[in-house]
């Protein structure tokens, strides 16, 4: 059985749907509290989305302080699969596991709706469930998606197939039309070098149910557990 | 020091009512406990205007667990589940200063909801602003929706509907209402009564500053030229504090420490503490040094009249302080014990070792006002709409033309501000004619929907009120729910006038009279009076939250239709109303005639045999027909899924213009198979179901015979465009 680790801080709001979509894949999974100094050995590391620290001073930037935070750091540099999905995955660009930065969304206001997003590479342990060029429609809700980095780092994760996920439409078009926050290259998530730390926008979780969407979301923690 | 009239008349309150303070008191108050008088007795707290007439409405039946009179509803919804609901006016401090207002608004009725013992799971709102014209229109729409999004995106509570309605009666007097809905164990509602003596009266939450002092007594007074000047008044909402106050609340209360609780919402720490005493006939006593406060040399006066955000008042049995306040210490939240409760029946305030304030509890509460204002019915408008003076106009630019509306048009610019999935448990989001909540880990879910209709309660108060709960019934219906119970907020002028009195009890008649009929009691709501500025009242606008049940997951319809070849009946009979409609008033700038008549035996045999089409599964998609009419709702079936239709003329000769448009009440349109259409008509003819058929579902073209033909497409691009156009950034 897999082992899970959900890391909660105070105004993380996804945790408990993370925590759902896991168990219905049988991970054994916890919660972890963010005051605690200790990670249980776990095959997963999801730090959740909402508002910690209700995304005062910089969305993330309380949170990426935290005393747990500096154990999913060390776990995440010795390899650990680390999933930061949201708020996590800008935790995880403050805390300095991922690079660049997610600014606020070029329409100055929060988006939340269903996007259509790409599979550019499956050859990683979270997309191998997925086909190449496959079109997924994910949820996002956010304030601050719109991913930017320098262009020697944009440059880095185009050529090493660090970028799995971009915006696209319907038909799997990656356009400006397509882009709903501004996102540099219409990037929905990035790997780091090792490809074992994901930070993505769209929330998987939210489509792992048929009576409410669709199971999309679902190949990411199938992936993970192949 | 003994008061002045200044400040009597400063506080809101009449000579009259210091008289009678003075009484209740024997001697003279001061200003502290003015302060406490003023914000107990104005009419946002006392409902001294609306009391003797809310008594009227039903509020129990055999699901009715908690009605009227605690801080939400409770209704039972089977298997040990209870649904928590209510739903309250923000409308004054959102004019004044729009995202605050709304955001405060969004906050106190989740705390209303989570105080009960329930989780919060969905979010609804009615919000009215002023003709698009208006000036000051477009910055408090922008401010009102990233208001509420920004509150409860934040808490992580699915703001999953409502309706948003442009009218010139709002240009000076917004309306914000918010309801939440919220899922407790039934067997473990909480309740803000107090029991027992010297039990610990402890302060949670936020720390206590100087902002929103005297909300409540603005709430209760019209506006005028220097209302901006009001904007003091308006508290700032901390969604982070909520969602820890939120946890650390629903953590506590898991096991049996809570005797009672309330949130601090209008009057704050006054109404609060005033509340659990009064309802438990107890004293209170309080030191005010206790109070944890936000800024230096807080007054007792300053203390007592806040309307900071994000507090509560606990009373916790016996021993129970040590383990409550571990909670709240891991949750970064204050936990005082403040005070005490007695055996006084008085409300006694200590501050530097000194009584500063000593106060009968009864004065504060049941003994205070209540007014049989005088009113004065309204002179029905009877004359019918003579649809041949009308200026001649071809049918499909009346379509287009409604579509295109600020009131008609799609409002995803509004709601993908809204986080509508968290949670997950959204199975329908807005834009249908309810939303959809399934029931965490169980296999049925909650239907809800927000409904008003406030120029057909200017036409006729009376049948208004009643139109706007069968519209909420059929609302409810048309997504397979059954329909369980409302909570209502009743936003209207000045109760000091009598025409506008007059409103407000027709109002209630139509309500009661429909309520009663459809079985669906009131368990909740809210009153809020003076939505007037220099004497000039708002339409009386009644807004309805009414709650639904499925039961089977596999049984729930939407508006969208499904497949090429089925076809579109018509439910209820078509009789050609105009008068108060969408139609008059989008083509030829109209408000003439009365509303539509209500028949409620037909409006509850059309919807009860439409959830039985729903449960035997023929119904493949339902929506019901209101403002707009037949077309209209043709065109947003249509528009929703991309298909077409093909639809007929009228058998009988009919005007067109009247069959089409017309406000005809208790009417839904079904789509069915070819297959299933035997069944269907055998089905409505043994229950004697009015019917017709009127389109059949095609490609992609919305066409009306020989009238017009249009590709559905670009019906989608009319009905797109108004939001984005108007909040367009220049």
């Amino acid at each position: 059985m897999m082992k899970s680790s959900v890391i909660v801080f105070p105004g993380s709001n996804c945790d408990r749907d993370i925590a759902v979509a896991l168990k219905k894949l049988q991970f054994k999974n916890s919660m972890i509290w963010h005051k605690e100094t200790e990670l249980p050995k776990s095959d997963l590391i999801v730090v959740p989305g909402g508002f910690s620290y209700g995304d005062y001073l910089r969305s993330g930037a309380i949170a990426a302080k935290s005393n747990i935070l500096s154990e999913v750091v060390s776990a995440g540099k010795k390899g650990s699969l680390i999933l930061g999905i949201c708020n996590g995955f800008q935790i995880l660009i403050e805390c300095g596991l991922l690079k660049g930065a997610l600014l606020r969304n070029s329409g100055l206001k929060f988006i939340s709706k269903d996007i259509q997003v790409k599979i550019l590479s499956n050859k990683s342990k979270f997309f191998n469930k997925y086909e190449l060029g496959e079109v997924l429609k994910l949820n996002i809700a956010h304030n601050e998606g719109n991913y930017f980095t320098s262009k020697d780092h944009l440059n880095e994760l185009e050529d090493n197939e660090l970028i799995p996920i971009k915006y696209c439409d319907e038909n799997g078009k990656i356009n400006l039309k397509s882009n709903p926050n501004g996102s540099m290259n219409n990037i929905a998530g990035i790997f780091n070098n090792t490809k074992n730390i994901l930070g993505m926008m769209p929330h998987p979780e939210r489509m792992s149910d048929k009576i409410l969407s669709n199971e999309n979301g679902l190949g990411l923690f199938l992936s993970i557990m192949n | 020091m003994i008061v002045s009239k200044d400040q009597i008349e400063a506080h809101g309150l009449t000579l009259d009512e210091y008289k009678k303070i003075k009484e209740y008191l024997g001697r003279d108050s001061n200003l502290l406990e003015l302060g406490i008088f003023s914000a107990m007795w104005n009419e946002h707290c006392s409902y001294k205007s609306s009391k003797v007439h809310l008594k009227k409405l039903p509020t129990k039946n055999n699901i009715v667990i908690q009605g009227p009179g605690e801080n939400a509803g409770v209704i039972d919804i089977g298997d040990g589940d209870a649904v928590v609901f209510k739903i309250e006016s923000h409308n004054h401090p959102s004019f004044i200063e729009p995202y605050q207002g709304a955001a405060t608004g969004v906050g106190g009725i989740l705390r209303d909801v989570f105080t009960m013992g329930a989780r919060p799971i969905a979010l609804m709102n009615s919000i009215h602003f002023g003709s698009p014209e208006n000036p000051k229109t477009k910055n408090l729409l922008s401010g009102v929706v990233s208001g509420i999004g920004g509150y409860g995106n934040s808490v992580g509570i699915p703001t999953v509907g409502g309706e948003t309605k442009f009218n010139d009666t709002y240009n000076e007097n917004i309306l914000v209402n918010a309801m939440a809905v919220g899922l407790a164990n039934k067997n473990k509602i909480f309740y803000s009564k107090a029991k027992g003596l010297n039990k610990a009266v402890v302060y949670v939450g936020s720390k206590t500053g100087r902002d929103g002092i005297h909300g409540a007594t603005m709430a209760s007074a019209e506006f005028d030229d220097n209302s901006e000047e009001k904007k003091p008044t308006v508290q700032v909402g901390d969604p982070f504090t909520e969602k820890l106050l939120l946890e650390a609340c629903l953590e506590l209360m898991k096991d049996n420490s809570i005797i009672s609780i309330q949130d601090m919402g209008a009057a704050g720490l006054t109404s609060s503490s005033i509340e659990m005493a009064s309802k438990g006939k107890l004293g209170i006593e309080l030191d005010l040094n206790k109070v944890p406060c936000r800024e230096n040399n807080m007054t007792p006066y300053e203390m007592m009249l806040s309307e900071s955000q994000e507090r509560m008042l606990l009373i916790l049995d016996d021993n129970k302080e040590k383990e409550a306040k571990k909670i709240f210490d891991k949750w970064d939240l204050d936990f005082v014990v403040i005070g005490k409760t007695t055996d006084t029946n008085r409300l006694i305030l200590n501050f530097d070792s000194k009584k500063v304030a000593d106060i009968p509890i009864p004065a504060l509460a049941e003994k205070a006002p209540m007014y049989e204002r005088k009113f004065m019915l309204k002179k029905l408008k009877k004359e019918k709409i003579e649809i041949n003076n009308l200026k001649k106009i071809k049918i499909d630019d009346a379509l287009l033309k409604i579509l295109s509306s600020p009131n008609h048009s799609n409002k995803n610019w509004i709601t993908d501000q809204y986080d509508q999935s968290v949670m997950c448990d959204t199975i329908q989001k807005s834009g249908g004619d309810s939303a959809v909540i399934r029931i965490h880990n169980k296999d049925k879910a909650i239907a809800i929907s927000v409904d008003s209709s406030a120029s057909y309660c200017k036409a006729d108060p009376k049948n208004g009120g009643k139109q706007i709960v069968a519209e909420n019934w059929r609302n409810l219906i048309s997504v397979g729910a059954k329909p369980m119970a409302i909570t209502n907020c009743l936003n209207f002028g000045s109760p000091e006038k009598p025409e506008v009195m007059g409103e407000f009890v027709d109002c209630i008649n139509g309500i009661k009279e429909a309520c009663e009929f459809l079985n669906f009691p009131v368990v909740s709501g809210n009153v809020s009076f003076y939505n007037e500025t220099k004497s000039k009242s708002i339409d009386p606008t009644p807004v309805i939250g009414g709650i639904g049940i499925i039961n089977d997951l596999n049984k729930i319809r939407n508006i969208m239709t499904k497949k090429n070849g089925n076809v579109i009946i018509v439910i209820g009979k078509t009789i050609g109303h105009l008068g108060q409609s969408a139609f008059i008033y989008e083509n030829f700038s109209m408000k003439d005639g009365p509303p539509p008549e209500i028949n409620l035996l037909n409006e509850k045999n059309n919807g009860l045999a439409v959830l039985d089409l729903i449960k035997n599964g023929i119904a493949e998609s339902v929506h019901d027909i209101s403002s707009g009419g037949m077309l209209v709702a043709l065109a947003e079936m249509s528009m929703s899924s991309g298909l077409g239709l093909k639809i007929n003329k009228p058998k009988k000769l009919k005007n067109i213009y009247e069959y089409f448009f017309g406000e005809d009440q208790g009417r839904y349109l079904i789509e069915v198979s070819k297959n299933n259409l035997k069944n269907l008509e055998l089905f409505l003819k043994k229950n004697n179901i009015f019917y017709e058929i009127v389109a059949e579902v095609q490609n992609d073209t919305f066409e009306l015979e020989s009238l017009f033909s249009i590709k559905t497409k670009n019906l989608q691009i009319y009905n797109n465009q108004w939001y984005n156009s108007f909040n367009a950034i220049n």
